[in-house]
């Protein structure tokens, strides 16, 4: 393990807990600090208790001992409107940020899909799009890598439980942002998100609906099996990630249905949403992890 | 006759051309909308509400592709009524605040804020813009029956703290009967603040519409939705000409007059009607079952394209506890259903 790079993580809340959980399993980012804000914060304990260095000043807490502690590359599960001002921070001690927040400074990244084109760019911030984004772009990749997509929509349903205080304030910004992700990344002329919460009891696995409207005939045998090569790679990380139906071909729609079932590491199995996004976070990490080691980035600077 | 509701003034809040935009799968034409639209305001129905049928920006594969963008439907009817005011709904996680600005812009007086009973912290960018821009805001509270009246009280109080002036017990299932409204609308009527009026929208997929809007009234209710012959998703919405006649038969005053009211639904609304509105038995199960109204025909299109029943889709789609919007689930569940089928030969 003695490659490893060395991370922050921003942010104690669920999704930084889960992020951490997983890096430290991981054989290319090595997790030395946790930022919070709240001295009473579960996810500090946590992390102090699996031998990270915390602070509770935030991300200027952690400036003074970037150098020191060799970090160089930090992870930002804060919220969007917080991530602005680390985003600067960051960006002039030479840390690369992988952005987990709807700020979407940086440009998008989906890793199976653009994630490749990302590691030769030494971009200083890269961002996660969101959770539904990180579902679906995937598919709508995978049908407009066939034939061109007029239009794509996506519907993300999630556990009520899975759905945190940021998104519930600005609902906004996920379909904002996953629209454009829709379009950026997954390739579609037009691209529109919807989400939807549901309360149930135990709570819902999420689900996820792609609906593409090709420009022609869509072909079928070519999409269908361009769906299934996509699913493979997005199980690479994700395990839980799951056809369910489709492609169903109906005229020029090409319907996708999925489940996203997570690890379970510290959130439960039914947040797939969030996993898949901490599993996206620090597959970005470990990709671009090699060409940091090799001191691409602090050239770039 | 005489009941505690005897002298009450209530506001009729008409949707057949939004809620009725479902059965119509959202191709009712501007000219139908406009000439609907004026004899409704020359009935003296106050509040007409105007939207694709899952609100503002729910034009889409999954709920449909209306005829008209919401732009035109709204300009439209806007430039048509000269006394009544238009209402548009939105439902956070479909439409933004974009589409409430377009929506302000083009004259709309009145913007509903939908959620799922149980999510209003979802609503307070919207209910909060939409306060702030001066228009009569609305928190409608969906899919009600699934909660306890003490609990969607505490999700009340929640939209009414971002800023909503009234409040909507939302019967989307059709589910409710006047026990379930009369304890839902009294808890509210008790918790909100005095200015804050409560409203009631029912579905009649259990024929409960008249009698539910009747305890909701009694129960402190101030605005009751309906629909000129009842054009809406599932059996339809209260029909608001039927409601309207025993109201003023109970004395309760809604300023509307009962035959100009009972012309349109007659002679504009039934005849655009592409099925008769009515409780058939997938209206029945929606009601019985508790499950979303729009649900109707999307659920009969799966059925008759992967040879399935209907009304088993629904009953499926309630045991999921699936709520509004998640019309994406009902092809997954008949395409599952058919593959059973066929598994067991």
């Amino acid at each position: 393990m003695g490659n490893r790079i060395n991370a922050a993580l921003i942010g104690s809340g669920n999704i930084g807990t889960d992020l951490m959980m997983k890096a430290l399993r991981s054989a290319d980012i090595n997790p030395v600090w946790m930022v919070g804000i709240d001295p009473a914060s579960e996810g500090l304990e946590r992390a102090r208790a699996h031998g990270l260095k915390t602070t509770t000043e935030g991300v200027d807490g952690l400036l003074p001992h970037l150098a020191a502690d060799d970090i160089r590359i930090a992870f930002d599960a804060t919220s969007a409107y917080v991530h602005h001002e680390n985003a600067r921070k960051l960006r002039e001690a030479g840390v690369v940020t992988i952005d987990l927040t709807p700020a979407a400074i940086g440009p998008f990244c989906v890793p199976p899909v653009n994630l490749a084109a990302h590691a030769g760019r030494r971009e200083m911030n890269v961002n996660m799009v969101t959770c539904g984004g990180q579902a679906t772009i995937p598919m709508v990749a995978a049908v407009s890598r066939v034939q061109p997509v007029a239009y794509a929509e996506i519907v993300a349903t999630v556990s009520s439980r899975s759905a945190g205080p940021g998104t519930r304030k600005n609902i906004d910004e996920f379909t904002r942002t996953t629209a454009q992700g829709i379009e950026q990344v997954g390739g579609a002329r037009k691209g529109k998100a919807i989400i939807i919460l549901n309360p149930a009891e135990p709570p819902l696995i999420m689900r996820d609906t792609v609906h593409c409207l090709t420009e022609t005939e869509p072909d079928q045998a070519a999409i269908t099996d361009s769906v299934h090569k996509m699913i493979a790679e997005v199980q690479r990380y994700v395990p839980g990630y799951t056809l369910k139906n489709g492609p169903v071909l109906d005229g020029k729609r090409v319907s996708i249905y999925l489940e996203v079932e997570g690890l379970g590491d510290y959130l439960p199995k039914y947040a797939g949403n969030l996993d898949i996004m901490t599993a996206a976070a620090l597959r970005t990490a470990e990709m671009l992890a090699p060409e940091i080691a090799a001191g691409g980035y602090r050239e770039a600077r | 006759m005489s009941t505690q509701a005897t002298g009450r003034k209530i506001r009729l809040h008409d949707m057949c051309l939004r809620d009725g935009m479902h059965p119509k799968r959202h191709q009712i034409t501007l000219e139908q909308m406009t000439s609907i639209a004026r004899g409704l305001d020359e009935a003296g129905v106050p509040l007409i509400e105007v939207t694709h049928g899952d609100g503002l920006g729910g034009a889409s594969v999954n709920y449909g592709f209306p005829l008209h963008s919401d732009e035109e439907y709204l300009s439209a009817v806007i430039g048509t009524v000269k006394r009544a005011k238009v209402s548009a709904l939105l439902l956070p996680g479909i439409g933004t605040v974009e589409h409430l600005r377009m929506a302000k812009d083009l004259g709309v007086a009145t913007l509903r804020v939908a959620t799922h009973c149980t999510e209003a912290d979802v609503s307070e960018q919207h209910i909060a813009l939409s306060r702030k821009l001066g228009l009569d805001t609305v928190g409608f509270l969906m899919m009600a029956h699934m909660l306890e009246p003490a609990k969607l009280v505490e999700q009340a109080l929640l939209m009414e703290s971002y800023g909503a002036n009234c409040i909507y017990c939302t019967d989307s299932a059709g589910y409710m009967l006047p026990a379930d409204v009369t304890a839902r609308i009294a808890l509210l009527r008790e918790r909100l603040k005095p200015g804050t009026e409560i409203g009631f929208h029912g579905h009649h997929n259990l024929a409960m519409g008249i009698a539910n809007s009747i305890a909701a009234v009694e129960a402190g209710a101030v605005r009751i939705d309906g629909s000129a012959a009842g054009l809406g998703a599932g059996a339809g919405n209260t029909p608001l000409e039927v409601f309207n006649a025993v109201c003023h038969r109970m004395g309760i005053e809604t300023g509307v007059d009962v035959m100009r009211l009972a012309d349109v639904a007659e002679d504009l609304v039934t005849p655009i009607m592409d099925m008769p509105i009515r409780i058939d038995r997938d209206s029945l199960v929606l009601g019985y079952a508790g499950v979303y109204s729009s649900f109707l025909l999307f659920a009969k299109r799966a059925a008759a394209k992967y040879g399935v029943s209907s009304a088993q889709i629904l009953i499926e789609m309630g045991r999921m506890k699936t709520v509004g919007g998640q019309e994406d689930m009902i092809e997954d569940v008949a395409i599952n259903m058919a593959r059973a089928k066929a598994a067991k030969g």
